[in-house]
C-alpha cells in the first residue's frame, strides 16, 4: 500500500469530538489530484463528519488537514479561500426552494466570487446540459425528482470551479432509478479527471469508479486499498464481516 | 405539484363562513325583535339605521388603530427580530429582552401606560406636534405587535432547515448573504399565517381603546346607549351590531390564514 508522498489533499492524524463521543480518532489519508477514493463504512463511523471536516464546515480538534497547500485547522483560514476550491454535495440535496434550478447554479458565482451574469448564466445552462437536466432550467427544485435535485445541486457545486469534490452519501435518499443517473454523472467528473471524496454505500460504485477505497470504522481508517484488491481480499476481519454484511 | 387543498379551500371556505354569518345574523335579529316586542319606543332596527353611519365611523377606527399598529409593529419588529438572530450575543441579548419584556406583557397596560405616560403634544423648534389620544393608543398596540413579530422572524428563521445554511456556507456565503438571500425569502411564506393571526388578535383588542377614551367602536356604541335613554332592551342588539363588524372583518381573514397555513405547510 504505497501512497503518494503529498496528497493534493491530505489529512494527518486528524481528531474530532462532539462533546463526549470520539467520531474522529486519528485519521490519515492523502488523495493525488485527479483521483477518486471512496469512503465506506458502517453508519455512525465519523464518514460524514471527515468530509465536512476538508471544508471547514466541521472545525477540528487536533491534526492538520491540507489542500493543495491550504492548511484548514488554522484559526488564519481563508473560508472563501479554501470554499471556492471544494464543492460538496450533500445527501438531502439542500437546493434553495425559493430559486429555480438555473438561479441555484448561478446564485454564488455572481454574489460570492462578483462574476459577470451573462458569464455565470451561460456556464450554468452549460453545467445543466452536463448533468442532463437540459430544459429544466426553470424548474423550481419542488417540481424536481430527488435524483434531478441531487444532479442541479452537483452542477451548483460545480459552478463555483472547485479542484475538489466532495460527496456525503449523495444517493442515500433516492429510489434506486435516480440513484443510477446521479452515479453516472459523479462517474462523468471522476473521469474528467475531477479530485473526488465519496462517501458513500454504494458498492458497485466504489468498485468501479474509485482509485482507492477506504473503509472506516469507529473514527478510524481501518483497511485501505484500491478497490480490486479491497473486495477481493479485504485484509482485516472488521472489513470482512462489513462487507459480509453489505455485498 | 398540485395540492389537495388548492382546490378543496375556497368552496370550503365560502361554505362555512356562509353558515356561521347566519347564524351571527339570527342572533342579531333575534335581539333585535326581543327589544322592538311591546315597546312604544323606536324599533330597534329604526335606531341602529340611525346610528349606523356613527357607529361605523367608530369601526373605522378601530381599522385605523389595528392597520397602523400592526405596520408599526411590523416595521419595528423586524429590526427586533434581527437583533435577537445577531452573531453579535449583547446585541442578541437585548434584542431577547426587549421581545420577551412586551410580549409578556398585558396589552391593556402598555396600552394605559402610553396614554398616561405619553405627553398629549410635541414641540420641536417651536412647532407644535399633537400627540391625540388614539395615536397614543397606536403606539400601545404596536409594542406588543412589534415583540410578537420580532418573535415570528425568529420562529421562522430557526425553521429553515440546517442544511440551507450548510449549502450556503459552503457555496461560500457570508452570514450575511445568507441570511438575506437564502434565509428571509423563504421566511415569508412561514411568517405570512401567524402574522396575520396576530393582525386578527389587534384588531380585536382595538376596542379595549375604549378605556383609555378613544372614539372607537365599543365608546361609541355606549353612547348611542346613554343616547337611546341607555334601555337595557338595546343593549343587545347594539353590542350585537359591534361584534357583527368584527366578525365580518376578522372571520375571511381569518379563513383566508387557514388556507394559506394548508397552503405553505413546511414539508419537513
Amino acid at each position: 500500500m504505497t501512497q503518494p508522498d503529498r496528497g493534493f489533499v491530505s489529512l494527518r492524524d486528524v481528531h474530532k469530538t462532539f462533546g463526549a463521543h470520539k467520531v474522529i480518532n486519528g485519521i490519515s489519508l492523502d488523495v493525488a489530484k485527479g483521483e477518486t477514493i471512496c469512503i465506506i463504512g458502517p453508519s455512525g463511523s465519523g464518514k460524514s463528519t471527515l468530509i465536512r471536516c476538508i471544508n471547514a464546515l466541521v472545525p477540528v480538534d487536533r491534526g492538520s488537514i491540507h489542500l493543495d497547500g491550504i492548511e484548514v485547522n488554522t484559526p488564519k483560514l481563508d473560508k472563501l479561500a479554501l470554499r471556492r476550491r471544494v464543492g460538496i454535495v450533500f445527501q438531502q440535496y439542500n437546493l434553495f426552494p425559493h430559486k429555480t434550478a438555473l438561479e441555484n447554479i448561478m446564485m454564488a458565482p455572481i454574489t460570492v466570487l462578483k462574476q459577470d451574469r451573462a458569464e455565470v448564466e451561460a456556464r450554468a445552462r452549460a453545467l445543466l446540459k452536463k448533468v442532463r437536466l437540459a430544459g429544466k432550467e426553470g424548474a423550481y427544485p419542488g417540481e424536481l425528482s430527488g435524483g434531478q435535485q441531487q444532479r442541479v445541486a452537483i452542477a451548483r457545486s460545480l459552478a463555483m470551479r472547485p479542484d475538489v469534490m466532495l460527496f456525503d452519501e449523495v444517493t442515500a435518499a433516492l429510489d434506486p432509478e435516480t440513484k443510477k443517473d446521479v452515479l453516472t454523472t459523479i462517474q462523468d467528473l471522476a473521469r474528467d479527471g475531477m479530485t473526488c471524496l465519496v462517501v458513500t454505500h454504494e458498492m458497485g460504485f466504489a468498485r468501479e469508479v474509485s482509485n482507492r477505497v477506504y473503509f472506516t470504522e469507529g473514527g478510524l481508517i481501518v483497511e485501505h486499498a484500491p478497490p480490486a484488491e479491497f473486495f477481493s481480499n479485504p485484509q482485516d476481519p472488521r472489513t470482512r464481516e462489513f462487507l459480509s454484511q453489505v455485498l | 405539484m398540485l395540492r389537495f387543498s388548492d382546490a378543496f379551500a375556497p368552496s370550503a371556505v365560502r361554505v362555512t363562513s356562509r353558515a356561521a354569518l347566519a347564524v351571527s345574523a339570527l342572533v342579531f335579529v333575534g335581539s333585535s325583535a326581543m327589544a322592538a316586542a311591546g315597546s312604544a319606543h323606536d324599533s330597534v332596527l329604526t335606531i341602529l339605521i340611525r346610528w349606523a353611519p356613527l357607529l361605523l365611523s367608530g369601526f373605522l377606527f378601530n381599522l385605523l388603530i389595528s392597520v397602523l399598529s400592526m405596520a408599526v409593529g411590523t416595521l419595528a419588529g423586524i429590526p427586533l427580530g434581527m437583533m435577537q438572530l445577531s452573531s453579535l450575543r449583547p446585541l442578541a441579548r437585548l434584542g431577547y429582552y426587549l421581545t420577551q419584556f412586551f410580549r409578556n406583557a398585558p396589552w391593556l397596560v402598555l396600552l394605559f401606560i402610553c396614554v398616561m405616560l405619553l405627553p398629549f403634544e410635541f414641540r420641536v423648534a417651536g412647532l407644535r406636534i399633537p400627540f391625540p389620544d388614539w395615536v397614543k393608543a397606536v403606539v400601545g398596540f404596536s409594542l406588543p405587535a412589534m415583540a410578537n413579530v420580532s418573535e415570528i422572524l425568529r420562529g421562522a428563521v430557526l425553521s429553515v432547515p440546517t442544511g440551507q445554511w450548510e449549502s450556503a456556507e459552503s457555496l461560500g456565503f457570508n452570514r450575511r448573504q445568507t441570511m438575506f438571500q437564502i434565509i428571509l425569502p423563504q421566511c415569508i411564506k412561514r411568517m405570512l399565517p401567524p402574522w396575520m393571526n396576530l393582525y386578527s388578535l389587534i384588531t380585536m383588542s382595538t376596542v379595549t381603546a375604549s378605556v383609555v377614551g378613544v372614539s372607537e367602536m365599543l365608546t361609541m356604541t355606549a353612547q348611542v346607549h346613554a343616547a337611546e335613554g341607555s334601555r337595557p332592551e338595546l343593549l343587545a342588539p347594539l353590542y350585537s351590531f359591534a361584534m357583527l363588524c368584527f366578525f365580518v372583518y376578522a372571520y375571511p381573514i381569518g379563513k383566508w390564514t387557514e388556507y394559506l397555513e394548508r397552503k405553505y405547510q413546511v414539508k419537513d
